[in-house]
């Protein structure tokens, strides 16, 4: 025994310490050959058998990488080939998981650009067909219609979000953990559902109105508001709080004065989420604003336009051009959502673990 | 003994602002209480009638006509055929979205540094709020062609398979065309769940596993996903309940099919959210009540998926924290 562990370290005198979890230079080295060759199988596979196309490439990449990195482990242990492997899976996974969103990002902004001209923004679409030359018509109503919408019904569901947010946090009222549950049982109902809704209690007495288009995404809204208030407010540090009791401040000064100015940008950020999950909703709108081609800003007694609905009428007309419009609108809206969602990054109260 | 100074009175701090503070609260937070409540009565009574005349044939019957408004041709609803086509695509999308929820969810918490996963993170986020009708049209005129020929493809080896056979060769706007589109919206919704659980994993066991020589996904597999098993069930319930309340991605890539059929590469399926939505311009007084019905029912399958994630999500992040 003795005698075997004074060979040992006569032959390793000190073992250096490793980190396995670090990726090191040498599992660089080792992937380029995996990599070299898969490409080469791919691309053989593709010119030389009925395997065609990029699908084709790329999964037949994806197969033989996976192969390749499993051999390449196998000169450590079956262990480490495993390892690699997976890892090449998982990267796989991830990858392929991406490519359709940056297709759908490319083609949107691609096909959408193709219906741009200066009038787009300006027009509307009140003395144009949606067969018409691209040159005319656009979508300044649907534009401004979302815009009203949305403002409405932020009106309704900021408030009431943090309201929400403030009795699950501040006032910790008894019912806390219900009117929790509440808020994520609510953040699933269809958004069909919430246009039903709105449509038995509104729109059957008082017709299709932009009103009823903001009720019925404020309550889609709310609960996106109310949990990332919650969670904003929980990250106001209770030093603040006590300190503001311990200098005789009620608790409805230490909630206005004080943890909801603190949160002040947390809150423009739960706002902005908010609004980001509801700009592009479609389905309470058929039910409840409709659409109108005609540039109005008025919400009451009437439909009212808005950027999705633009989308969905385009898209069911179904025509060339009226398609290429219903790209257009898509990348308006899209960039629209992309704007909020830079802004509520910029506010930057999202919670950080 | 020395007398120490009088008891100081320490006031309520709870003053008569406060009081009216907290029930103004109070009242607010009950909105979300108020609102579910109101859909379910509102949706309840504008329906009751249709449920009073059909009965339970309102779910076991897959018929839906408006009927021509006098006796030799009565109006029939029934969304049998609807409720089994929502829970196929729900369903179908789920599997498709499966690995790639555990994929990503993995990738980003152990396969990426800091500052990347931030970046990706950021990324995930903003597809999470792609809108579906962007998906829909994406879905339509982008995907469609491709996914076509791939169910043509699974159809001429795997045409054998029940679920897989086609009586007419036509592959457009199938349940797995739907699925695929479905499966990539609920991606980004159960992986913010998924890789949450992930993240908690024990860092001590871990580290542990490392220290006894195993491989990255030795730790994983060891580790991580026995710890975020139930993370990532509630993260795929979740993104059930979103997949079985879509409406528009759907009707835009499904051809919405009055009969129950469990081909789901053939052109035809059903959906509940879809039919509300497309039947709703022309419907007659008694077609809109049945599809208020539809809707209640919907209601209430959404809110059961939803509170049994939200249990179950809950339930994970107790046991780590």
């Amino acid at each position: 025994m003795s005698a075997v562990i004074a060979e040992n370290s006569a032959v390793a005198a000190v073992p250096s310490p490793k980190k396995p979890w670090v990726n090191r230079r040498e599992s660089v080295r080792d992937t380029v050959p995996s990599l070299i060759i898969a490409v080469g199988v791919a691309v053989a596979s593709v010119l030389l058998t009925g395997l065609a196309g990029p699908l084709g490439f790329y999964v037949t990449f994806v197969i033989s990488f996976l192969v390749a990195s499993f051999v390449s482990g196998l000169r450590h242990d079956s262990v480490k080939a495993i390892d690699k492997a997976m890892a090449t899976l998982i990267t796989a996974g991830f990858v392929t998981a991406f490519i359709p969103w940056v297709s759908i990002l490319f083609t949107v902004f691609k096909r959408g650009a193709s219906a741009f001209y200066l009038g787009y923004f300006t027009n509307d679409m009140a003395v144009t067909s949606a067969d018409d030359d691209l040159g005319m018509g656009g979508l300044s109503h649907a534009i401004v219609g979302s815009v009203i919408i949305l403002a409405i019904a932020s009106l309704i569901a900021i408030p009431f979000g943090i309201i929400t947010a403030v009795y699950i946090t501040e006032v910790k009222g008894r019912l806390r953990g219900l009117v929790r549950v509440m808020v994520q049982s609510m953040s699933g109902v269809p958004s069909v559902v919430a246009g039903l809704f709105i449509y038995a209690v509104v729109v059957s007495k008082f017709g299709f109105s932009g009103v009823a288009g903001a009720l019925a995404l404020s309550i889609l809204m709310l609960p996106t508001v109310a949990r990332t208030a919650e969670e904003v407010l929980k990250l106001v540090p209770d030093d603040l709080r006590s300190a503001a009791y311990a200098l005789g401040a009620s608790q409805t000064a230490t909630t206005f004065r004080i943890v909801l100015p603190t949160a002040r940008s947390g809150l423009i950020t739960a706002s902005m989420l908010g609004l980001a999950r509801v700009a592009g909703e479609t389905a309470p709108l058929i039910l409840t604003a409709f659409y109108s081609a005609i540039f109005s800003l008025k919400v009451t007694g009437q439909p009212l336009a808005s950027l999705p609905m633009y989308v969905y009428q385009n898209f069911t007309t179904g025509t060339d051009t009226a398609l290429t419009r219903a790209w257009g609108g898509a990348a308006v809206l899209l960039g629209m959502i992309f704007i909020l969602f830079i802004l509520a990054r910029l506010s930057g109260g999202r919670s950080r673990r | 003994m020395v007398e120490g100074p009088p008891r100081r009175v320490i006031p309520n701090l709870r003053n008569a602002v406060d009081k009216r503070f907290s029930r103004i609260v109070t009242a607010g937070a009950m909105s979300t209480f108020v609102v579910l409540a109101l859909i379910a009565l509102f949706l309840l009574v504008r329906s009751a009638e249709v449920f009073k005349e059909f009965g339970i044939s309102f779910l076991t019957e897959s018929k839906w006509d408006a009927g021509s408004g006098d006796a030799s041709q009565p109006a029939v609803f029934g969304i049998a055929a609807m409720l089994v086509g929502s829970v196929i695509v729900a369903t179908m999308a789920m599997i498709l979205a499966f690995p790639f929820v555990i994929g990503v969810s993995l990738f980003l918490e152990y396969y990426v540094g800091k500052k990347i996963r931030a970046v990706l993170v950021a990324i995930l986020d903003l597809m999470a709020a792609i809108p579906s009708i962007i998906y829909g049209l994406w879905g339509y005129l982008v995907l469609m062609p491709h996914a076509a020929g791939w169910a043509s493809t699974i159809n001429k080896y795997f045409g054998w398979i029940p679920i897989f056979s086609v009586d007419v060769e036509n592959f457009d706007a199938s349940p797995f065309i739907s699925a695929l589109v479905l499966g990539m919206m609920i991606i980004p919704i159960a992986c913010s769940v998924t890789r949450e659980v992930y993240s908690r994993a024990p860092r001590d066991q871990i580290a542990a596993a490392y220290a006894l020589g195993s491989s990255r996904w030795g730790a994983i597999r060891a580790v991580v996903l026995p710890f975020g098993k139930s993370g990532l069930i509630g993260g795929m319930l979740l993104g059930l309940g979103r997949a079985l309340g879509e409406t528009i991605a759907v009707l835009l890539t499904l051809n919405l099919v009055f009969e129950v059929k469990f081909q789901v590469l053939a052109s035809a399926g059903g959906n509940v959210a879809s039919l509300i939505a497309s039947r709703f311009g022309e419907a007659t007084p008694l077609e809109s009540k049945a599809l208020m019905a539809a809707g209640l029912i919907l209601f209430i399958l959404t809110l059961t998926v939803n509170f049994g994630a939200s249990f179950i999500v809950n339930r994970s992040t107790k046991d780590a924290s």
